[in-house]
């Protein structure tokens, strides 16, 4: 196949791409959009295989170790809970990363194959663009690998901080543009490598300092560096489709973690940077434990919603943790024989990675037009006779918009303390990963149901 | 003088960019996770490269070092593709109106 019809397809394929993309605009046409994702990669591949016009014994293993990793990849997809999701996609950024450093490892050992020079002698951009390429791949490995331990729990969620680790991060960063300086006048070999290492290692500077809830704006950090390291690749290899996916991506994820960061109303540095409940800790200290709340049963919480006209459900991460969603559509699908309207409110940061609740929420078969966004539904409070406040934490937080003091102050918050009461289901006082007291707790419309979140509401489903 | 092929290469970047920006910025919020999932599969189109390298090898023999790398990033792409595109469609699967 000639250069110019192989380059026509794999443009095809990027707008398939565009055009996956655009179908997620509303859950009507996403099915389709994922169709043409699917058809865009298999023009790909079916085009690189015609380019190359190899159909020799190598053609044959390529086509088992694709059959092999799709098996894994299909198997994978099938059998991982809804739950998992974040740990999934973490994974999934780090097989991308590692994948671009092994082609840009293979480019760099052999540039012919890829009509870049000649080992000793690669064209300078090209050289360039594969370092950036395998930098970027490597530090978006490690670091999700990092990602995916603290979200998977086998490493704590904690952030891990020690002195002088910013300025290490910048002498490592540095380091690496020198190396990438380096590698163009000298073509070695060595240097090459230790840029990987180097890199690898970044990646876990970068991740282990961070939250456990500040992981909606790592994932979505990562999904954006893998996508810039396949423009890497892209540019290397001078073809379309890898670079119109690679920007997509590579914007698609920034976008994201700028939408997870104002959900927190925070920068972007201040997250990477580190430790937010670590080093706020004593603010909440303060004024401890004094004040009385109210503490109900299921019994109560039932009586409550059966009366009530309408209710609101805020799902949080405790949701996701206690595997509550289904008892909660139970007790939804309850609350609407008796008559009672209700809907849902999600935060953005809700969960642990953007449109977790979500997911999980359709997993139970929540109608996708029940559920509503911070803006949405955010004025409906004042109208509700219950909110139900399952999981979630620091997003409802009244302090965020009266304390000027505190941590999150400025923070977007649901206005759940507006509706007439609130059941609250937590399993103690302890305050949220911001590490402040809950000024809701103590208010005279609130009702403490403390239990585990999956365990109260079959309790309340039994009681209604 | 000729313009260097490079600059038509980054002017298609930054025209994808922008239109990334205005697609992403489209999609709507309850879908988030689905579309971190299926932009991790399209990416995965890296296996082009991946397919170059392993197919580099001589004649003689298939395994070099350079292509034993791009088969190993052909398995590491082909788990994200099926992967990602299939969770992406099971996620999506749930998505359901309410019944009226």
């Amino acid at each position: 196949m000639s250069a110019n019809l192989s380059a026509s397809f794999y443009l095809i394929s990027g707008i398939l791409f565009i055009l996956a993309l655009r179908g997620l605009s509303s859950p009507e046409t996403s099915r389709q959009g994922n169709y043409f994702g699917i058809a865009g990669m298999a023009i790909s591949i079916i085009v690189t295989f015609l380019s190359i016009g190899n159909f020799g014994p190598g053609f044959i293993y390529v086509l088992i170790f694709l059959l092999v990793g799709g098996s894994i990849g299909a198997f994978i997809a099938f059998r991982i809970p809804m739950t998992a999701m974040p740990e999934l996609v973490a994974g999934f950024h780090s097989l991308v990363g590692l994948a671009a450093v092994f082609v840009a490892i293979s480019a760099f050992l052999k540039p012919d194959a890829f009509n870049l020079g000649y080992v000793g002698n690669i064209k300078l951009a090209s050289l360039i663009e594969m370092s950036l390429g395998a930098a970027i791949g490597a530090i978006t490995f490690s670091g999700s690998v990092i990602a995916f331990l603290k979200l998977k729990g086998i490493m704590s969620g904690a952030p891990i901080t020690f002195k002088g680790q910013h300025i290490l991060n910048l002498i490592l960063g540095l380091i690496i543009l020198f190396l990438i300086y380096y590698l163009c006048s000298s073509q070695s070999s060595n240097i090459f490598w230790s840029l990987i290492i180097i890199s690898f290692f970044v990646g876990v500077l970068l991740i282990i300092p961070i939250g456990g809830a500040d992981m909606p704006v790592v994932i979505s950090m990562l999904n954006s560096y893998s996508g810039w390291a396949a423009a890497g690749i892209g540019f290397t290899l001078e073809n379309t489709a890898l670079i119109i996916t690679g920007a997509l991506v590579g914007s698609s994820g920034a976008i994201l973690s700028y939408i997870m960061c104002k959900g927190m109303n925070r920068s972007f540095f201040n997250v990477i940077l580190g430790g937010w409940g670590a080093t706020e800790q004593a603010t909440g200290d303060e004024r401890k434990e004094q004040k009385p709340v109210k503490n109900g049963n299921a019994d109560d919480a039932a009586f409550l919603m059966k009366n009530a006209s309408s209710v609101i459900i805020v799902p949080g991460y405790g949701m996701a943790v206690a595997q509550a969603q289904h008892a909660l559509r139970e007790m939804v699908d309850a609350l609407k024989k008796n008559g009672v309207k209700v809907s849902y409110a999600i935060h953005p940061v809700a969960g642990r990675m953007p449109g977790h609740m979500n997911v999980l929420l359709a997993e139970a078969n929540v109608p996708y037009d029940e559920v509503f966004e911070l803006e949405e539904i955010n004025n409906d409070f004042a109208n509700c006779d219950v909110a139900y406040v399952i999981g979630a934490n620091d997003v409802t937080n009244p302090v965020a918009k009266s304390d000027p003091q505190s941590p999150i102050y400025g923070m977007p918050v649901l206005d759940v303390e507006k509706s007439k009461s609130v059941l609250f289901v937590k399993r103690s006082l302890s305050p949220g990963y911001a590490g402040i007291d809950n000024d809701l707790f103590y208010r005279d419309n609130t009702l403490m149901l403390f239990a585990d979140a999956k365990k109260m509401t079959e309790e309340i489903v039994k009681n209604l | 003088m000729e313009i260097d092929p490079f600059i038509f290469r980054l002017s298609i970047f930054i025209l994808s960019i922008f239109v990334g920006y205005y697609v992403v910025w489209s999609v709507t919020p309850s879908l988030h996770t689905p579309l971190m999932s299926v932009t991790n599969a399209i990416s995965s189109v890296i296996i082009v490269g991946a397919i170059i390298a392993a197919l580099a090898g001589s004649t003689e023999s298939v395994f070099e070092t350079s292509s034993i790398f791009g088969f190993m990033a052909i398995i590491l792409a082909a788990v994200n593709i099926f992967g990602g595109f299939l969770v992406t469609q099971r996620m999506l699967q749930m998505y359901k109106k309410k019944k009226k």
